[in-house]
């Protein structure tokens, strides 16, 4: 029998912002769901933004799955495979980018964990809790598609 | 033919801000100034709010900072609920918000000295770009990295156990405190297996400040001249003149080390401390009343801390300051490089209070919130790791929030931040005919002295407002781009 991979799934943002909060949504579901199914070897987190401590974090994991929200021009979410960065200055860096982090691991652990990361498309990011209705459709459809994937060998990609 | 340099966005420092040269005809600077885009809608959204609601609401405000904003919440509700200020509050109320707040400071000036200032020290100011960050220091200098990594963890760690959980945190209420710590928390903080331990995180914060002594010995012209200017200093001290991060009263002195806010009650905050809006900045300048618009302007965070303080009430951060003191023979300390020598010491005493604070009993048990007669108005400052923080609320008979003014750290150090970059831009691009990425670096390296916090707490992919604003000699508008 295969090994399981040792899964993480690490949602970002402000839940205080309105569709910021999408990320800390999407993980809050989901651990719901595996503790529910019982589904093996998936840790979860969330914070308000990724950090190098996240660099210690993934280290021990085979896949990572960073969730955050997006303004990009999409219909609802899309997953893309994140690669460690060019060692280049961030814009914010009191805050890091997931291929911030991906590179920081492979650099001090010499650990190179697959790491995801799912864009859920969101709408309004005012001072105000709860996410707008059109931002729950899609967080619904990234929902069902991590399910699917996590039931299916965890190959994110396929 | 005069010219004129936008550096934006400023990197490394949070939220988005911009900087602007303008040159004279002879090529040199006429004029620099840091515009920072700074949303205060925050004071109008909690107004009609339940006041009970604000410790949480407020961290809303920043993903980076949000513990500091939450304790000073907190503390402006304790005076509402009639728990008094400071020592008010029950000792387990008390203590699990210094615990709270230590670990805050420990983490964030762990994170600002390895991750933000280690680069410009490793690499140099005009050090290649590529490698000028902490993915260089990793690659470099693995022990500093994993040290700076693990330190951070272990103030993250801390504070989710005192704040209840990572996001939106609910350990400080109005009187006191939520929860205890529990003796499996503590066990963990106190004897956790390396490097997750308090022993060694007080070995590491020595280490760090000891390296930053050797770097200062080895690189002391660039150290102490670097962006050198008086100023007033202003800070919360504890009653008997202490080095006090949670509370205090509020002591300003100025360039001589003549106090020119004697320790007084922060509740009149405003009696003595007002804001100036200038026309080219979204962000407010404050000032000592006093003093004055003109020579009432003040810096505020770890240099003017160890400013305003008389000593340190921890041995080895006391031992710091007294070689810290030393080097300026007593007087205020005016060189902007050597913040990053107060912040290590200050994180050392943030070290050290929390060991303290573990070994206390009183945060397993005992009584969590004191009551008392509510009142309408209330003040909380608190010295966040930037700087002083205000949160002033006002409520109405139905317990909705009628006021709230918030000065945040970064505010406070506006005209300082200014100071420093003019003084750089003068000093690195006077009569120069080329600009380069180095010296654009040092007017950022000056800015980021003072670690300033923009509140921007959303960072959702993509969304990231800039404002580009082009003036010719004249100040007339040639063209503005949003992103």
């Amino acid at each position: 029998m295969a090994e399981i991979k040792k899964t993480m799934l690490y949602g970002y943002g402000n839940p205080g912002r309105q569709d910021d909060g999408l990320g800390n949504e999407f993980v809050s579901i989901m651990e719901e769901w595996i503790t529910k199914e019982g589904i093996p070897e998936i840790t979860i987190d969330s914070n308000y933004q990724l950090n190098i401590e996240d660099a210690d974090a993934i280290s021990d994991k085979d896949i990572v799955v960073f969730v955050d929200a997006t303004i990009e021009e999409i219909d609802d979410f899309y997953i893309d495979r994140v690669e460690p960065s060019e060692a280049k200055v961030e814009f914010s860096m009191h805050a890091v980018s997931p291929a911030f982090v991906v590179n920081l691991c492979n650099q001090l652990y010499n650990k190179f964990p697959e790491v995801y990361l799912i864009h859920i498309k969101g709408y309004e990011w005012d001072f105000a809790e709860g996410l707008t209705e059109k931002a729950k459709e899609n967080l619904n459809k990234a929902v069902e598609y991590a399910k699917s994937k996590i039931l299916d060998g965890r190959n994110f990609m396929d | 033919m005069s010219k004129k340099i936008t550096i934006e966005p400023v990197t490394r420092v949070e939220g988005h801000g911009k900087v602007t040269i303008k040159f004279d005809d002879a090529g040199n600077v006429e004029q620099s100034r840091l515009h920072i885009v700074e949303f205060r809608g925050f004071e109008r959204f909690v107004q009609g709010r339940p006041y009970w609601e604000a410790p949480v609401l407020v961290q809303r405000l920043c993903g980076i900072c949000p513990v500091s904003h939450h304790l000073a919440a907190a503390k402006a509700l304790d005076v509402i609920v009639g728990a008094g200020t400071g020592n008010g509050l029950t000792p387990t109320g008390e203590k699990m918000r210094r615990l709270m707040h230590y670990g805050q400071f420990f983490q964030s000036h762990v994170l600002h000295f390895f991750h933000l200032v280690s680069p410009d020290l490793l690499f140099g100011v005009d050090g290649d770009p590529a490698i000028r960050n902490v993915i260089g220091v990793a690659m470099k200098h693995k022990d500093l990295a994993v040290m700076g990594v693990m330190m951070r963890k272990f103030g993250q760690e801390i504070i989710a156990a005192t704040a209840g959980k990572k996001i939106h945190g609910t350990g400080a209420i109005p009187g006191g405190i939520n929860k205890h710590l529990s003796i499996a928390e503590r066990d963990s903080f106190l004897l956790g297996a390396d490097p997750l331990n308090i022993d060694k995180m007080i070995e590491w914060a020595q280490a760090a400040l000891d390296f930053l002594k050797d770097y200062q010995k080895k690189n002391t012209d660039f150290i102490d001249n670097f962006s050198k200017y008086d100023s007033n200093y202003l800070s919360l001290v504890r009653k008997d003149g202490a080095l006090d991060l949670y509370h205090g009263v509020l002591r300003a002195v100025d360039a001589n080390g003549k106090k020119v806010l004697n320790d007084v009650d922060y509740q009149e905050y405003d009696k003595y401390i007002s804001e100036e809006v200038r026309s080219w900045s979204y962000m407010k300048f404050p000032y000592i009343i006093d003093q004055g618009k003109e020579k009432g302007w003040y810096r505020v965070g770890p240099l003017a801390r160890l400013n305003t303080a008389d000593f340190i009430p921890t041995p080895l951060a006391q031992k710091e300051f007294e070689i810290y003191k030393a080097y300026t023979n007593g007087k205020p300390n005016n060189m902007c490089m050597h913040n990053h020598w107060a912040r290590l010491i200050e994180c050392l005493h943030a070290a050290e209070m929390i060991k303290v604070l573990l070994n206390d009993p009183d945060l397993l048990s005992g009584e969590l919130v004191t009551k008392g007669t509510k009142t309408n108005r209330g003040v909380g400052l608190i010295e966040a790791p930037r700087g002083t923080l205000f949160h002033h609320y006002e409520i109405n008979e139905n317990d909705q929030i009628t006021k709230a003014n918030l000065i945040v750290s970064t505010t406070n150090n506006n005209e300082p931040m200014n100071r420093s970059v003019n003084n750089v831009a003068k000093s690195y691009m006077n009569g120069k005919d080329t600009i380069t990425e180095g010296m654009m670096n040092a007017v950022e390296v000056a800015i980021r002295a003072y670690d300033p916090c923009l509140s921007c707490a959303t960072h959702a992919l993509g969304k990231m407002p800039l404002e580009v604003t082009l003036l010719d000699a004249n100040d007339n508008l040639i063209d503005r781009k949003r992103s």
